[in-house]
């Protein structure tokens, strides 16, 4: 079957062509600027053609804790925000730390069909924080990286090993950045508003010290780390020093860190409750700086979807987290409206340089020979981001019935249409 | 002008008119306090839960007996005997003791913002009577409220908080009124017990007990809550505690003419404070707080019952 994408804007992480893209079963085929004859045809005038998005960061919550979402509407969620490959953490329930689970969590994602699912292993059996799992085997049966996100890996000899043995396989370690000696009990970042909020504060420096710590491990091991959900300017200060003196690291920002500050907690809604928490103005600014720069990699969105009913609480009870998959679009497409990145920058963030750091060579750029997994966009249409359009069986977002602007109207995957947003096209 | 809101959770937002307005208000049910039969029907027939989620005798009392002397029916609450331990939600309580029609709550919680998350979500009147790290507007209230007896004045005034001011709500209801009453505040304890970000508070932060006490009218001790510390440590015994940060009477010969010394209650003697300085009529308001505590909560209740009414 052949298919056919008329008159969109195709955006690459290098430049941006007025040009048609033609798929045949799941590859492009061709980019041209003629017409040509196909099955399907989609008019994508005035539209984005983007590579569909990877997100290197979500929470599927399956197997384990399938109310608050599952594999099925997760990657309903991720292809409704334009989103074609994700990489769900291992803290389900039981965790991803063996083959078994990473190729079960694999094959449920393939009976639906929308997306690639690329499963994080745990760094540590059973999250425990002493035995590396068997990286090798999780690694032939589909993970790319491994991660005890949610809980970072507090020994620095295990965090060696980790380094050290995963570079064996050419994989890498994702750090949750976190001392947790650091200030206990803390819910929202330390600082002014915390004060007058009589919240218990985390500290940026909590998450500053264990960058400083899996940097100094990278350049120790010359194993690749990458930083998850980077919050503070310093962070990027640290990585940036790390880079620079050429240790492997790589780092992402989470759309809520570059869109909200701290002082959206004054009411203490705790859909803004999330961890690393919103920090100050200064540091949304510092992640604006690294995103237009090129020290950020990858947007990630943290995609955490919980139940209203665990949301529905005193702050200090409920849990950390929000969703971010319909929303990664719209926030990402205001930083190109505030002129902080480019719309080829957006791609570099969103899927090319995702598509570098976990080796995946047939994604990540709309050209020919490359895997037909495209998001086309549009950029201007706005609409109220509501319970029907929400694809997650979650409800938290502090975004939830607000007007947005941009979102992916189709998503294709493996040249096949996979999402189709209401009443467009 | 008066005080037109559901519900008090704490001075932040209040203006300079609507503290004024509770102090005064408070003024009256004092002079009822003191008289022969000391009722009225203002609240007759009305029901107050007491709904406390954290221990602590003194401030239910205190509200009992003003809603109480108000003629309501006053019942108390307290998680230790409560659904809260079979794990019910604070809200599905509130909302159960709501269906039994109650007008008002008198909320005491762990939790900062917990009066507000309640207020946002129920009908009856909330009153504030203490969450997490947050406010305790009602005992800032009782402080102004023996302050202005014993100074004759509020504005112009100098007060210093010392102690936890990092755990201490009640430092920080007092802190945003003084400030909206234009009094002078300033804080000492060690920087350990300090928020990191005190500066928000735009108060003087002083450096040694002698430059807190010099200067002051007002000296407002913070009890220790060792309960509160949580596995760190902010000080390394109550020895050098009492020694760098207790009030003694000789310290107090530092402050300005006639000063009057205040503490919320319950004391540690001779860490925070000296006996000799509780004990000392001259100085020592501490039991006057106490006595206007149930005079400003009868005004609280007494106002926001009316604002349901209207
Ligand atoms: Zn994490």
């Amino acid at each position: 079957m052949k298919t056919l994408i008329k008159n969109g804007t195709i955006i690459n992480a290098d430049g941006r062509i007025n040009a048609n893209v033609v798929i045949e079963g799941e590859t492009i085929v061709e980019i041209t600027t003629e017409e040509v004859q196909a099955d399907v045809v989609i008019d994508a005038t005035g539209m984005l053609v983007m590579p569909g998005l990877i997100d290197m960061h979500v929470h599927f919550r399956d197997p384990g804790q399938e109310y608050k979402d599952d594999v099925i509407s997760g990657s309903e969620t991720a292809v409704a925000g334009g989103v074609t490959t994700c990489l769900p953490m291992a803290n389900t329930t039981p965790i991803n730390d063996n083959a078994s689970i990473t190729r079960a969590m694999i094959a449920k994602a393939k009976e639906r069909g929308l997306i690639d699912l690329l499963p994080i292993g745990a760094v540590t059996q059973g999250f425990k924080g002493d035995r590396i799992v068997e990286m090798g085997d999780m690694i032939e049966a589909g993970a790319v990286a491994f991660s005890d996100d949610g809980l970072p890996v507090s020994s620095s000899t295990v965090m060696r090993a980790a380094l050290e043995y995963s570079r064996g396989f050419n994989s890498f370690v994702i750090s949750h950045s976190e001392d947790c000696s650091l200030c206990r009990h803390g819910v929202m970042n330390e600082g002014p508003t915390s004060t007058i909020l009589g919240l218990k504060g985390m500290p940026s420096e909590k998450e500053e010290i264990a960058v400083a710590r899996d940097m100094l491990l990278a350049k120790l091991t010359k194993g690749h780390i990458h930083i998850a959900h980077v919050s503070s300017a310093w962070s990027l200060k640290l990585i940036e020093l790390a880079r620079k003196e050429g240790v492997s690291i790589t780092c992402e920002v989470a759309p809520h860190h570059f869109s909200f500050s701290d002082e959206h907690l004054l009411t203490y809604d705790t859909y803004f409750k999330m961890s690393p928490p919103l920090r100050s103005k200064c540091d949304v600014e510092a992640m604006k700086e690294g995103l237009r720069s090129g020290l950020v990699d990858v947007i990630a969105t943290d995609h955490a979807p919980h139940h209203t009913d665990e949301k529905f609480v005193e702050f200090d009870k409920a849990p950390f987290g929000i969703l971010g998959l319909q929303t990664l679009v719209p926030l990402t497409l205001a930083l190109v409206k505030e002129g902080v990145i480019t719309l080829e920058r957006m791609v570099e963030l969103t899927s090319a340089n995702p598509a570098k750091i976990l080796h995946l060579d047939n994604k990540g750029k709309i050209a020919k020979g490359m895997l037909a997994d495209i998001a086309i966009i549009d950029p201007e249409m706005t609409y109220v981001y509501d319970e029907k359009l929400n694809k997650s069986k979650s409800k938290n977002s502090p975004l939830l019935n607000q007007t947005l602007t941009g979102a992916a109207v189709k998503t294709l995957k493996s040249g096949r249409v996979v999402f189709d947003f209401p009443n467009c096209l | 002008m008066a005080y037109r809101h559901k519900d008090l959770l704490g001075l932040r937002e209040l203006s300079k008119e609507e503290i004024l307005f509770f102090l005064s208000s408070a003024q009256a049910f004092k002079d009822l306090n003191n008289s022969e039969v000391k009722k009225t029907r203002s609240l007759h027939g009305k029901t107050v839960i007491n709904a406390f989620f954290e221990n602590s005798t003194r401030t239910r009392v205190s509200f009992e007996t003003g809603a109480k002397r108000l003629g309501a029916d006053a019942i108390n609450f307290s998680a230790s005997q409560s659904s809260a331990q079979k794990g019910e939600t604070l809200l599905d309580t509130i909302h159960n003791m709501e269906a039994m029609k109650t007008d008002i709550f008198v909320l005491r919680h762990p939790n900062s913002g917990a009066a507000q998350f309640v207020a946002q979500h129920s009908d009856a009147c909330i009153v504030n009577a203490g969450d997490g790290l947050h406010e305790h507007p009602t005992q800032a209230l009782l402080d102004l409220m023996t302050i202005q007896e014993h100074k004759g004045r509020l504005e112009g005034l100098t007060v210093v908080i010392i102690g936890d001011i990092f755990h201490s709500r009640v430092a920080r209801s007092n802190i945003w009124a003084m400030k909206t009453l234009g009094m002078t505040v300033k804080l000492f304890g060690p920087p350990t017990m300090m928020p990191a970000h005190v500066d928000v508070f735009g108060c003087h932060v002083c450096k040694t007990m002698e430059e807190a006490i010099e200067g002051s009218d007002v000296i407002m001790m913070l009890r220790i809550q060792l309960e509160r510390q949580d596995g760190s440590t902010p000080f390394p015994s109550t020895r050098e505690y009492s020694k760098f940060f207790g009030l003694s009477s000789t310290r107090i010969k530092l402050a300005n003419p006639n000063p009057i010394v205040l503490h919320p209650g319950p004391i540690n003697r001779g860490v925070e404070i000296n006996s000799d300085v509780v004990e000392n009529p001259e100085v020592s308001v501490i039991l006057n707080q106490v006595e206007n505590g149930v005079a400003i909560r009868m005004a609280v209740l007494d106002i926001l019952n009316r604002n349901r009414n209207s």
